[in-house]
């Protein structure tokens, strides 16, 4: 299929990714050959299969409702890039 | 005596005799990594003082009778995608460049009750995505066998640190063979462990459905030790599978008599090189002359592997990685204008190219419009490879093959080309779709001296036959 400036603005847009046009023009390249082979798929007929997410059954884990994992807010604080007083700092988001 | 020499379980050993501290262990290999790193570049952190401290407590302990495992004391390296509480932990990413993780994986823990001593975090390409380890942003690992070469990728720097005698054991993650090429690369040994054999709590997703932790090693004997530790159920992660038996050393007898191994005839056909190929066909010989019964066979689908796996990895990398936005750990940028600038920023600057174009693939294969044709139809072409590998091993015990379809390229060969270091990954990459074993062990060189790298691969949880096959082979070229 044909990848066009429009899709690859889209791509970019769900990645949140900011693409120059060199950037955009590298990945329009890119992705073209890359989709282009994965289209080869459509050569292998998979009749009725139904998608297969998981090749092993999985089976929920429950357990006991109880907290186990001890206070840990001021070491999970200590990666953050502006924290303050106990929270993540972020830019403004509401007017 | 040179220590370096040893394998981990003859060190570990000579250790719990007595005949080798643990301090002298460590220091023998901080000196090697100190005397060989400028050249080889394994290595993102070195962790010096914490080994020489862990080998202090190691060595109490064994005297103590409080560490017992055979390989307590055995200076050891982990993939830097893999947390340690404290100790910085980068993916080799800009974007994790400082982050310090607050706990330890469960592979991590395991390692440290058992007595083994972390040397360092070894480079990998970035978020795992390469086949080179030339995605790092903290550039390069060189090939220890031929330092004009890469080493492999993912796991490049672990799989170099063990050829290069930095490190007796690493710990790599195999998404589509990660630890597997590296190892073949390298000419040394790595086992990716059925799906749910080992723990992933702790380990930085990059495609949760395919992710393995495995070993590294000199020898068939020290992976099989080193899995015996890292395996087992963790309630932390819900696709681990509990086993009754973990014991893997007991494993490795010298005897494939009536062993059924099956070569897929995909595996040797257009695309491999002819020097690997003798290799691994005379490889297949010689484990027939042992008694195994050997033959070529049709496996399905073998050349949909690789479209199905780079879609459904990108997809899955694409979900794992949007929790990189600058908020609560990891990089931000620092001009910004409102929360969605940041987020774009932040993520262009601190994101290398390769993991941006992985993660924009799996946006476009998720995307409405194009959901069913690329990821639907993905996950339906992973039901038929796993359908193929589930017939095959109606017939044999063991499939056989090489695990990648040359030896180690140059440097900066397939860097520009993405699609074509993808195709690299023909022979490994189904193995992740249908979630089974697999080992690479060396099995010869080829003309410019290069390693060749066998690959074996397993019915599900069934590491114990790969194992013995395996050693069963590296017993015989001794």
């Amino acid at each position: 299929m044909e990848i066009t400036d429009g899709i690859i603005a889209y791509v970019a847009a769900l990645a949140k990714l900011e693409l120059d046009k060199g950037a955009a023009e590298k990945a329009k390249e890119d992705l073209s050959k890359i989709l282009e082979y994965m289209d080869t798929m459509n050569g292998l007929d998979t009749g009725e299969l139904e998608p297969m997410s998981h090749v092993f059954p999985l089976t929920n884990v429950f357990r006991e409702d109880v907290v186990t994992n001890k206070e840990e807010t001021e070491s999970l604080l200590l990666n953050a890039p502006r924290s303050k007083e106990g929270q993540f700092i972020v830019p403004k988001t509401v007017g | 005596m040179e220590i370096t020499k040893l394998t981990a379980l003859e060190l570990g050993r000579k250790i719990q005799a007595g005949e080798i501290s643990v301090e002298e262990a460590v220091r023998t290999q901080l000196d090697m990594i100190r005397e060989r790193e400028g050249e080889y570049h394994c290595y993102i952190t070195v962790l010096e003082e914490e080994a020489l401290a862990c080998a202090k407590k190691v060595q109490e302990g064994i005297r103590t009778g409080e560490y017992t495992s055979p390989l307590a004391g055995v200076p050891i390296a982990v993939k830097d995608n893999i947390c340690t509480e404290g100790i910085r932990t980068t993916c080799a990413s800009k974007i994790l460049e400082n982050f310090k993780p607050p706990y330890n994986a469960t592979v991590v823990k395991k390692l440290d009750a058992a007595g083994m001593i972390v040397l360092g975090k070894t480079n990998m390409d970035e978020f795992a995505m390469g086949s080179t380890t030339e995605t790092s942003y903290f550039g390069a690992t060189k090939n220890p066998r031929d330092i004009t070469r890469v080493p492999g990728g993912s796991s490049g720097g672990s799989a170099a640190a063990v050829a290069a005698g930095e490190a007796f054991l690493a710990l790599g993650s195999d998404t589509g063979g990660s630890i597997r090429q590296p190892s073949a690369f390298c000419g040394v040994v790595g086992i990716k462990p059925t799906y749910g054999t080992v723990s992933r709590y702790g380990l930085i997703a990059y495609a949760s459905s395919l992710d393995q932790i495995g070993p590294i090693g000199k020898d068939v004997a020290d992976c099989a030790a080193m899995l015996s530790v890292i395996a087992g159920g963790d309630i932390k992660d819900s696709t681990s599978v509990q086993q009754k038996e973990f014991s893997y050393l007991g494993a490795l007898a010298d005897d494939i008599s009536g062993m059924r191994i099956g070569i897929p005839r995909g595996y040797l056909g257009k695309g491999l090189d002819d020097e690997v190929r003798s290799a691994v066909l005379s490889a297949a010989d010689l484990l027939r002359k042992r008694g195994a019964m050997v033959e070529e066979f049709d496996l399905e689908a073998v050349d949909y592997a690789i479209p199905a796996y780079y879609v459904i990895a990108c997809a899955e990398a694409s979900s794992n990685l949007s929790r990189y936005d600058g908020v609560k750990y990891g990089f931000r940028t620092e001009d910004y204008e409102g929360l969605e600038e940041m987020y774009r920023r932040t993520r262009t600057e601190g994101f290398g190219e390769e993991t941006k174009r992985r993660m924009m693939i799996g946006a476009f294969v998720l995307s409405s419009g194009y959901y069913d044709a690329y990821y639907n139809k993905a996950l339906k072409v992973k039901a038929v490879i796993k359908r193929g590998f589930d017939r095959a091993f109606e017939k044999y015990d063991l499939i056989l093959g090489p695990t990648a379809p040359t030896t180690a390229l140059k440097l900066g060969e397939n860097l520009s080309d993405p699609l074509k270091m993808y195709l690299g990954d023909i022979y490994t990459v189904s193995v992740n779709l249908a979630g089974l074993p697999a080992i690479s062990l060396p099995c010869g060189r080829d003309k410019a001296g290069l390693p060749v790298g066998l690959q074996l691969i397993g019915k599900p949880f069934g590491e114990r036959e790969i194992l013995r096959a395996a050693y069963c082979f590296e017993q015989s070229i001794k």
